[in-house]
């Protein structure tokens, strides 16, 4: 397969969005959270005053660092953030590097994000961060398991009931929504699946109540806790990316529908439509997903997250594949 | 010049260098939604690598000189120290006291002095507003020194 060179023009482009995104929807984060514990909150536009200054700042790398992990774990934790969304539909555009991968390399590049922090954490010399950075390694393995049967219970349901080549493709999931391909056993099963996939997201967003990693009231912002100025400016932005990108990931999965699907639009119109309504969706997983849980509970410790996200969660999940299959098999 | 054309972030870190824990709930008081500092763009970190303000409080213990130092050198430029109290600044009701070794700005550079025995939360948040003056004076001496510079080279 011979790369089509109009698409890297399209990346930078790409790359700056989806960082404004980021910063734009934290914003929004803070004022809503802010106004859900009834107070002004922060301006939207406070994440970029924040960028700003954290950009100003002295960077400082700590004396018993490695020093080259330390500085290139932000770069490769953003770089592996913003790459998630090139292989996922983002504002109802087909993926950019369709044809490159799949929705298997999309499951490890959401990973990777947190596998850079922890090794950043690690490789600080930092205590604090060390006992940060285990903690995000226990959690990734918890949710992992769970986030993956999501994954592949929507991919096998696409590969048994849809005619398309390549099930794994985000491109033919969003083609078919997996709603219309299931019965009323399946339906449920899909709902359960969607559910244990927000269930997972503040862990896998490092978000309360799962932000064990970072906990700044137990160990001092664990993983973060040795970065300082630009490198702690690209860690933020890829926290804000990843947040967009497996949003984006839900929306994929879940809902693909475009606005143009009920309202009948032609031409800029409607690709402007398609990109608001795509906002509108990744907004919408994002308040249920992370937004409201973070301003109405409390942190989990290490062992409570690794718990509930092997015990209830997973269970969830199970029961949710097993309806989908059921209805699939049997219906 | 109103609040809101000013450079609105600034991250404080509390250093509690033995004091009798007073002015610390005062500044947790500055933080609670009734006052919702975040609204200026000010919000508690857990590690001076983020700070840019230290809010200091308690005339400085001997066993806690060293630790003042340290968080002072971790916390990365350009940052401002504040006194939060009578105690950081004078000494306050342990002045003399055989196991002092500050008040604070015998050891650091302090910008801003809050006093009050604890000072109010109100006082607390003008506090941090002058630190905020100060550090974009701070900034702007900085680009102008570097301009400076670049004028003499040529
Ligand atoms: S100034 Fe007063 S309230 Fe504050 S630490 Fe000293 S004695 Fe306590």
């Amino acid at each position: 397969m011979t790369m089509d060179f109009s698409v890297l023009l399209f990346v930078p482009v790409f790359s700056i969005t989806a960082i404004l995104l980021g910063l734009f929807f934290r914003g929004i984060d803070r004022k809503l959270g802010a106004k859900m514990q009834a107070r002004i909150g922060p301006p939207i536009i406070q994440p970029f005053i924040d960028l700003k200054k954290l950009l100003m700042k002295e960077n400082i790398v700590p004396e018993n660092a490695i020093k080259w992990v330390f500085n290139s774990m932000p770069l490769i934790a953003l770089s592996a953030s913003i790459l998630v969304l090139l292989y996922v539909p983002f504002l109802g555009f087909p993926p950019l590097l369709s044809g490159y991968g799949d929705l298997i390399l999309v499951l490890y590049l959401l990973m990777i994000p947190a596998l850079a922090l922890a090794v950043g954490g690690f490789s600080s010399g930092s205590t604090y961060a060390s006992v940060g950075a285990q903690r995000e390694l226990v959690l990734m393995m918890s949710y992992e398991f769970a986030f993956s049967i999501v994954i592949v219970t929507i991919a096998w349901l696409v590969t048994k009931t849809a005619p398309v080549i390549n099930a794994f493709s985000l491109v033919s999931i969003s083609v078919v929504p997996v709603w219309g391909l299931v019965g009323v056993m399946g339906f449920i099963g899909l709902l359960l699946l969607l559910l244990a996939l927000m269930l997972v997201m503040p862990a896998e967003l490092g978000r309360l109540p799962a932000d064990i990693a970072e906990a700044k009231t137990e160990i001092a912002d664990g993983v973060f806790v040795e970065y300082s100025g630009r490198n702690l400016a690209l860690l933020y932005l890829a926290l804000d990316v990843r947040t967009i990108a497996f949003s984006s990931l839900v929306v994929a999965l879940f809902f693909p529908f475009a606005f143009t699907e009920f309202v009948p639009l032609q031409g800029i119109v409607a690709v402007i439509a398609n990109a608001l309504f795509f906002l509108v969706k990744v907004f919408i997983v994002m308040f249920f997903g992370s937004i409201f849980v973070h301003v109405a509970v409390a942190r989990f410790r290490v062992d409570q997250a690794a718990r509930a996200y092997w015990g209830p969660v997973l269970l969830i999940a199970l029961i949710g594949m097993a309806l989908v299959m059921w209805g699939t098999v049997l219906g | 010049m109103g609040i809101n054309t000013l450079n609105r972030s600034l991250w404080v870190f509390h250093v509690n260098t033995g004091s009798c824990n007073g002015c610390d709930i005062e500044i947790v008081a500055a933080l609670t939604p009734r006052y919702d500092v975040e609204r200026f763009g000010i919000k508690l970190v857990g590690t001076p690598r983020h700070a840019d303000v230290l809010l200091v409080t308690g005339a400085v213990t001997r066993q806690m000189k060293d630790k003042l130092l340290r968080v002072y050198e971790q916390t990365p430029d350009p940052k401002v120290v504040m006194v939060i109290g009578n105690c950081g600044a004078t000494g306050g009701v342990f002045y003399e006291s055989y196991n002092l070794v500050g008040p604070v700005d015998r050891l650091i550079p302090v910008d801003v002095f809050v006093p009050g025995c604890p000072p109010r939360p109100e006082a607390i948040i003008e506090g941090v507003v002058k630190a905020w003056k100060k550090l974009e004076e701070l900034e702007a001496a900085g680009k102008r020194k570097k301009k400076r510079a670049k004028e003499a080279k040529e």
